[in-house]
């Protein structure tokens, strides 16, 4: 009897898995990718992204949830509750943009150092590990969710800090897993040749490696806590991811536009002085009211308001580089998306941050819904953005360094998909604002920001209508990365015509 | 000639870039040296554990034009005065309590989290918690079966159960009483507590 029932369990099993190879075969035949057009480097590079994609996905997804229930309350109420769906939503976009910051490490790696990766097989191993440890951690929170008030839960279900919730076994997984990263890339331009963008590429992955210790440890002073934290995601935000971001728009503009070297590198240079002058201690704009002394409220508000300037120079860099170059380049989605970058990054970053970082007008903006604002027009407009040009990027190697200039075959649908996804963000960026600004005057200005003149503000009417206009927009936004997903598995199929070939 | 000018050269803004940065980290390593001492439990700005025995309140000063907490005399939880080692053991519970129900993600503290639920940085202050008397009752009632007592202010919006022991609530309370004496230079603004007088 039970040996039968196993067998047929086993059958069954095997038979459902054929299914899926057969799916999947299927998939990879309609997809028509062919991976021997990739170097070694960028196969790992196209690993990542795939991961990046599906969590980007997984982002937007949880969003939505989170933002239903901003309007039906009750909506999975007990099951997948608002602090559940928030925070696998900004995990998931804290984790695919890192994902796809390796990958466009990896991708640009070779082509910079000019040899082959030396630790392809420890990348490769890297990448599983971290893929298997980031399955588990989603699963663990949805799943199993809270625990106790005891070490194990922060050590092994979730740390309750908000963006570095991961618990305690994964960071050191992370900090390992980075740290591979890190050798790869040093060891690989120390085999073939430094550059500028080699060097500041080196020194940015020490600090983003480091810094992220600061918020490995668990303390009882609140203060102490959010003081160490803020050095982890403010000066990984606002500081090292950006740099990392300039390297990265460096090289692209060079591959894309054909922009000289001598001229990107000072242009780096430029901007690693004015974001690291700024950033660094405009990391005071998050110390003016967590218990930290008053000098603070002067640093941070100086430093901060400063931050805006390189991301200005970001624009006209990207710009001017795309207009001396009358626009001619070999991937328009690529070219398209990186200046939405430039944009993006000004003012979601530079601008949306500016408005409220000053201390007598973050005394009342700080912790509502202006902090959701800025955060959506930022991470998209400076990271979701840069990332997805290279998305581009990968595919148009992928399919064998085909054309995408001028006259793509379904070129409607980059575009649509460029527009749904900038309009969406745009638009709950304007939402949350407006909500942001009713939580200001009638929660903290004139209610005092008691309990009761929190609720007070959630119940207005114009609150209420910006939580359905946000909700509008997020499902524009989801429509246009549905669009994006479908563009990226299908542009540049069956396409004949070699890459146009661009010229310094 | 059309020599590069130096303002211009890669060279002068290559190491533009690394004084600026290395100033910078260092100013930020001596800061926060300072901001540290300045900030560890028993410090003038942020009071130590034992302070769950006091009185604590939060006033507007005119001449400061802002309100900063006010330490006043013994005022026990649970009926116990607390070693300044037994408050901290308390105040801990509370707060890993708080980081494993995941509380950030709806609440803010000290003004940072998630923006579903009321800031807890003077939720012990409160008005929302009728009277001084009732309060801490209240508080670990509310926290360990919040779907009960409810408290949606017509928001329809309701704090989950999170299966809060009643240590753990205990703790939270604690630990919620503690941040409420924290000098966060003034914000929350224009704050009214449980204590004014109306």
């Amino acid at each position: 009897m039970d040996t039968s029932n196993t067998m047929g369990i086993m059958q069954k099993a095997s038979t459902l898995l054929d299914k899926a190879r057969i799916c999947v075969n299927d998939f990879k035949t309609w997809v028509a990718l062919d991976s021997t057009n990739l170097s070694d480097g960028q196969q790992l590079a196209v690993k990542y992204f795939t991961v990046a994609v599906i969590l980007f996905f997984a982002q937007l997804l949880f969003g939505m949830l989170a933002a239903t229930q901003f309007i039906f309350p009750n909506f999975l109420y007990g099951f997948l509750d608002f602090s559940v769906n928030r925070m696998v939503h900004i995990n998931a976009m804290v984790i695919w943009m890192l994902y796809g910051f390796i990958g466009c490490i990896y991708w640009l790696l070779e082509d910079e150092s000019g040899t082959e990766i030396v630790g392809l097989k420890l990348g490769n191993i890297a990448f599983w590990v971290l893929t298997g440890a980031v399955t588990l951690v989603v699963l663990v929170y949805l799943l199993v969710q809270i625990g106790p008030g005891k070490d194990s839960s922060l050590w092994f279900i979730n740390e309750g800090r908000e963006y570095i919730e991961a618990p305690r076994w994964a960071d050191i997984g992370i900090v390992i897993v980075v740290l591979t990263f890190f050798y790869n890339v040093v060891a690989t331009f120390s085999k073939g040749k430094w550059s500028g963008i080699a060097g500041v590429l080196t020194l940015d992955l020490v600090a983003l490696a480091g810094l992220y210790v600061a918020g490995m440890f668990y303390m009882t002073n609140i203060t102490h806590d959010q003081y160490w934290w803020w050095w982890v995601i403010h000066l990984w935000v606002e500081a090292t991811w950006e740099v990392l971001v300039g390297v990265i728009m460096a090289w692209s503009l060079m591959k894309l536009l054909g922009v000289k070297r001598k001229i990107v590198q000072t242009w780096l240079y430029i901007e690693v002085a004015l974001m690291f002058g700024s950033g660094i201690l405009g990391l005071g704009h998050h110390y003016f009211w967590i218990g930290t002394p008053e000098y603070w409220l002067t640093i941070g508000g100086f430093f901060s308001a400063l931050e805006p300037i390189p991301l200005v120079a970001m624009v006209v860099h990207a710009v001017y580089d795309a207009g001396t170059h009358s626009f001619k380049n070999g991937n328009h989605p690529a070219l398209a998306w990186i200046i939405a970058q430039a944009f993006g990054n000004f003012f979601g970053a530079g601008v949306w941050g500016f408005m409220h970082t000053l201390p007598q007008i973050n005394l009342f903006t700080h912790g509502t819904q202006w902090s959701a604002s800025h955060g959506h027009l930022a991470f998209f407009g400076a990271y979701a953005t840069i990332n997805i040009a290279f998305f581009y990027l990968a595919i148009q190697h992928w399919r064998g360094n085909v054309w995408m200039s001028e006259g793509i075959k379904n070129g409607w649908r980059w575009k649509w998909a460029l527009g749904l996804l900038n309009g969406g963000v745009l638009g709950m960026t304007i939402a949350l604002l407006i909500a942001g600004y009713e939580q200001s005057f009638i929660e903290r200005a004139v209610e005092g920001s008691t309990w009761a003149g929190y609720f007070t503000a959630q119940n207005h009417p114009s609150f209420q209508a910006a939580m359905v206009w946000r909700w509008f927009f997020g499902l524009v936004t989801f429509a246009g990365l549905i669009l994006l997903i479908w563009d990226l598995l299908t542009i540049g199929k069956g396409e004949e015509r070699k890459a146009a070939v661009i010229e310094q | 000639m059309n020599e590069t000018p130096l303002w211009a050269s890669e060279s002068f803004w290559k190491k533009t870039a690394i004084w600026v940065t290395a100033g910078s980290f260092i100013i930020l390593v001596v800061l926060t040296f300072d901001s540290l001492s300045k900030t560890s439990a028993g410090s003038k700005r942020v009071p130590a554990y034992s302070v769950i025995n006091k009185k604590i309140d939060y006033q507007f000063k005119e001449d400061l034009h802002k309100s900063i907490p006010v330490i006043g005399d013994t005022e026990l939880i649970f009926g116990k005065v607390f070693t300044e080692e037994e408050a901290e053991q308390l105040v801990m519970l509370g707060k890993k309590t708080t980081q494993a129900k995941n509380c950030m993600n709806c609440h803010t503290l000290l003004g940072n989290g998630a923006y579903f639920a009321p800031d807890l940085t003077k939720a012990w202050l409160d008005k929302g918690w009728v009277s001084k008397e009732m309060r801490e009752d209240l508080m670990v009632k509310f926290l360990m079966n919040p779907e009960k007592n409810a408290r949606t202010f017509g928001s329809n919006r309701k704090m989950p159960n999170l299966n809060i022991t009643e240590a753990e609530a205990k703790g939270v309370v604690a630990f919620l009483k503690w941040m409420s004496s924290i000098d966060t230079n003034g914000f929350p603004y224009n704050f009214k507590t449980i204590n004014a007088e109306e």
